[in-house]
C-alpha cells in the first residue's frame, strides 16, 4: 500500500473581484514507503503549492483545496487544524529552500531542535538535548555541543541546511518533503546535502518527496519522477526512462536546456521558447501548446489526458509525444 | 615558533568559541560607536543624578532661603552658595534642577513603560490574531494617531479635574500607545509570512508558541528602539504640559517644564532662570535620541555579517 496517495489535488487561489487562479490542477501521484519521488518543473508550475497543500500550510482564506491526500489511512486534507498540527513534524517533515530564512534568527540552533523533540516525542529537556547532539552529529555538523548554543547567523549556508534537515528528521517522520533543498546552496555543498539526504532517508526509512527544478538532482536521487506543467502532471515515469527517452515535449525541452558533458563541444543549449506565463488554460487545450515544437491541431482544440503509454511504460499527457529523444542518445546510469 | 603557532591557534579557537547572542552582538557594535557612547553617557549621568538627587542637591529645593531679598529685586543671579542663582521665590535653582531630573525620569520612564505595555498589547493582539480584531483595534489606534500628539496630551491632561504627576503620566503615555501598537503590529504581520514561521508551522509548533517564541521576539527590536526614542519625547511632552500649566498642581514641585514656565515672567531680568531648565530638557532629550538612533543602527539586521 502506498504511504501517500495524492488524488486529483486542486488548489485554487481566489481573490474577491478577481478571476481565481488554479495553481494545481488535478495532480495525482503516489509515494511508496522508503521511495523517493521527484516533482519537477519550472518556477510557477505548482510544485511548492502541491507540497504546502499536502502539509496543510496554505492560508485558509482565499485558497480552495480539492481532491484527496491519503496518508496511510487518513485523508490529510480532511484533518482538522489541530490534528494536522500533530502530524506535521512527527509523521511528515519538511525541508525548505532557503536555509537562511527558515531558521528563527533569535533562537539558538539547539532550542529549535529540542522544540520539536519536546513537543512530538515528549522528551524532557536533558533527553532532548542529548538527542539534539546526536542529530547534529548525524547530519555532519562538527562539534555539535557548541553548535547547539550558536545562532543561525553563525553557521554557513550548508551548515544551516544540515541543521534544518536535522530538525526535519528529528522525529523520524515516515515522509519527508524537501522543497528545493539545494537551490540556495553552491554546487559543492549541494552535492554534500543531497548525499546526506539520501543517506538519512535510507537510515530513517522515510519516503522522500523531492521538489526541484534541477534535473541533475532528479537524476541522482529520485526513483520516480513527476514532471509538472501549469499545475498538471504531464509525464510520470522512473528516472532511467525519463532521462533515456523523454516522451513529453516539455520534459524533452527541459533535458535539452541542461548542459551535458557528453555533448559535442560548442553545441548551443536549446532553451524552451517562451515562459510559463504563456500557458493556455488546460480547459481549452494543452497548456504547453504555445511553447511546443510538436504542436498539432488537436493540441489547441482538446485537452490531453494523463494516460498510460504501454510502449514506453509511463504516464503521459500528450497528443503528439516526442518519438526520438532530443539530445540524449544513450542512457548513462 | 611552535609557541607562536599554538598561541595563534588558541586565539582562533577563542574567536570561534563565542556563540554570540544578538544582544551581545548589538552591544559590541554600540560600544564602538562614538555617538552611541555620547548618548549613553548623557543618559547614564541623567539617571544617576535623578537617582541620587537628594544627596546631590546642595540645598533643599523647597525652602525659600532668600525670600526677603527676592521681594525687592526678583530672581537673583549667582552668588555664594547659589551657583545658578535663586528663583523668584528665593529657592536654589541648582538644587531644583537636580531634583527636577528625578521628576523627569519618573514621568518619562513610567509614561513610556505604560505606553509600551498598552501599545504592545494592542499591536501584538492585532498582529497575531489578524482579521476583524486587527481591523477594529487598528482603527481605534488610527483615531488616536490622527490627533497631533501634543494636542492629544493637552486634551487628556485637561480632562482631569485636579492635575498631579499621574495625570501627566497618563496623558503622555496615551500619546505613545498608537506608535508602539502600529510598530509591533507591522513587525508581527511581516513575521507572519516569514519563512522561519512557515518552517515552524511545518514542524507542528502550536500557534501560541509560534506567536510567543517565533514572531514576537523577532518583532521586538524596532519596539525597543522606539521605546528609547519615546523616552525623549515623553520627557519633552511632560515638560510641555507643565509649562502650559497642565502639570502637577503643586507650585512648589521642582519640575523643569514648570520652572521654564515660571521663568517667562522674569526673562528680561534673569534669563538664566529659563536657560538652565531648557538646557537640561534639550540635553537629556538629545541623549536619549542619540542613544536610540545608534541602537536602531546596531540592531539593524542589514548591519550584521
Amino acid at each position: 500500500m502506498a504511504l501517500l496517495e495524492v488524488k486529483d489535488l486542486t488548489v485554487t487561489f481566489g481573490r474577491r473581484g478577481e478571476k481565481p487562479v488554479r495553481a494545481v490542477d488535478g495532480v495525482s501521484f503516489s509515494v511508496e514507503p522508503g521511495q523517493t519521488v521527484g516533482l519537477v518543473g519550472e518556477s510557477g508550475c505548482g510544485k511548492s503549492v502541491t507540497s504546502l497543500a499536502i502539509m496543510g500550510l496554505l492560508p485558509k482564506r482565499g485558497v480552495e483545496v480539492g481532491g484527496s491526500a491519503q496518508f496511510e489511512d487518513v485523508d490529510l486534507l480532511k484533518l482538522s487544524t489541530n490534528q494536522m498540527r500533530d502530524r506535521r513534524g512527527r509523521d511528515i517533515g519538511m525541508v525548505f529552500q532557503d536555509p537562511l530564512s527558515s531558521l528563527n534568527p533569535v533562537l539558538p540552533i539547539g532550542k529549535q531542535v529540542t522544540e520539536v523533540l519536546e513537543r512530538h516525542r515528549k522528551m524532557h529537556k536533558g533527553e532532548a538535548k542529548a538527542e539534539a547532539t546526536d542529530l547534529l552529529t548525524a547530519v555532519g555538523i562538527p562539534d555539535p555541543q557548541r553548535r547547539l548554543k550558536d545562532y543561525p547567523h553563525h553557521l554557513s549556508g550548508g551548515m544551516r541546511q544540515r541543521a534544518l534537515i536535522a530538525i526535519a528528521l528529528a522525529c523520524r517522520p515516515r515522509l519527508l518533503i524537501a522543497d528545493e533543498p539545494t537551490t540556495a546552496l553552491d554546487v559543492t555543498v549541494q552535492a554534500q546535502i543531497l548525499a546526506l539526504l539520501e543517506r538519512l532517508v535510507d537510515e530513517v526509512g522515510s519516503a522522500l518527496i523531492l521538489i526541484t527544478h534541477d534535473l541533475g538532482v532528479v537524476a541522482g536521487l529520485c526513483d520516480t519522477v513527476n514532471v509538472l506543467y501549469a499545475g498538471k502532471v504531464v509525464e510520470n515515469t522512473d528516472r532511467y526512462r525519463l532521462f533515456a527517452q523523454p516522451r513529453h515535449p516539455y520534459t524533452s525541452g527541459l533535458l535539452g536546456s541542461v548542459p551535458r558533458l557528453d555533448a559535442p563541444r560548442g553545441q548551443a543549449l536549446t532553451p524552451i521558447r517562451g515562459s510559463v506565463a504563456d500557458a493556455l488554460p488546460w480547459a481549452e487545450g494543452c497548456a504547453f501548446a504555445p511553447r511546443c515544437d510538436n504542436k498539432i491541431d488537436t493540441c489547441v482544440s482538446s485537452t490531453p489526458q494523463l494516460e498510460p503509454d504501454a510502449e514506453s511504460r509511463r504516464l503521459l499527457r500528450c497528443f503528439n509525444p516526442v518519438e526520438k529523444p532530443a539530445v540524449v542518445e544513450e542512457v548513462t546510469q | 615558533m611552535t609557541s607562536l603557532l599554538t598561541r595563534k591557534k588558541d586565539r582562533i579557537d577563542e574567536l570561534a568559541e563565542h556563540g554570540d547572542s544578538l544582544s551581545r552582538d548589538a552591544f559590541r557594535r554600540l560600544s564602538r560607536n562614538p555617538v552611541a557612547i555620547l548618548g549613553a553617557v548623557i543618559v547614564l549621568l541623567f539617571v544617576l543624578v535623578a537617582i541620587f538627587a537628594p544627596l546631590l542637591a546642595p540645598k533643599d529645593p523647597y525652602v525659600r532661603y532668600l525670600i526677603d531679598e527676592v521681594r525687592q529685586n526678583s530672581p537673583l543671579p549667582a552668588r555664594d552658595g547659589f551657583p545658578l542663582g535663586a528663583d523668584q521665590n528665593g529657592r536654589d535653582v541648582l538644587s531644583r534642577l537636580i531634583v527636577g531630573a528625578r521628576q523627569s525620569l519618573i514621568v518619562g520612564v513610567v509614561a513610556t513603560l505604560a505606553g509600551l505595555i498598552i501599545g504592545m498589547l494592542l499591536g501584538g493582539v492585532a498582529g497575531a490574531v489578524g482579521g476583524w480584531v486587527d481591523t477594529v483595534l487598528m482603527r481605534f489606534v488610527d483615531i488616536l494617531l490622527s490627533v497631533p500628539s501634543l494636542l492629544l496630551a493637552i486634551s487628556i491632561a485637561a480632562v482631569f479635574k485636579s492635575a498631579n504627576q499621574w495625570t501627566v503620566i497618563a496623558a503622555v503615555s496615551i500619546v505613545s500607545v498608537p506608535i508602539f501598537a502600529r510598530l509591533l503590529r507591522g513587525a508581527m504581520l511581516a513575521q507572519r509570512h516569514a519563512d522561519h514561521v512557515l518552517a515552524a508551522r511545518a514542524l507542528g509548533v502550536p500557534e501560541r508558541s509560534i506567536v510567543l517564541r517565533h514572531m514576537l521576539p523577532n518583532s521586538l527590536s524596532s519596539v525597543i528602539v522606539q521605546a528609547t526614542l519615546t523616552l525623549a519625547t515623553s520627557i519633552i511632552d511632560a515638560a510641555a504640559l507643565s509649562f502650559l500649566g497642565l502639570g502637577d498642581a503643586d507650585p512648589n514641585r521642582a519640575e523643569w517644564g514648570a520652572m521654564l514656565g515660571d521663568a517667562q515672567t522674569y526673562f528680561d531680568i534673569q534669563p538664566s532662570l529659563a536657560i538652565w531648565p531648557a538646557l537640561c530638557i534639550i540635553v537629556v532629550a538629545l541623549g536619549f535620541t542619540l542613544f536610540g538612533e545608534s541602537l536602531r543602527e546596531a540592531l539593524d539586521p542589514k548591519n550584521r555579517r
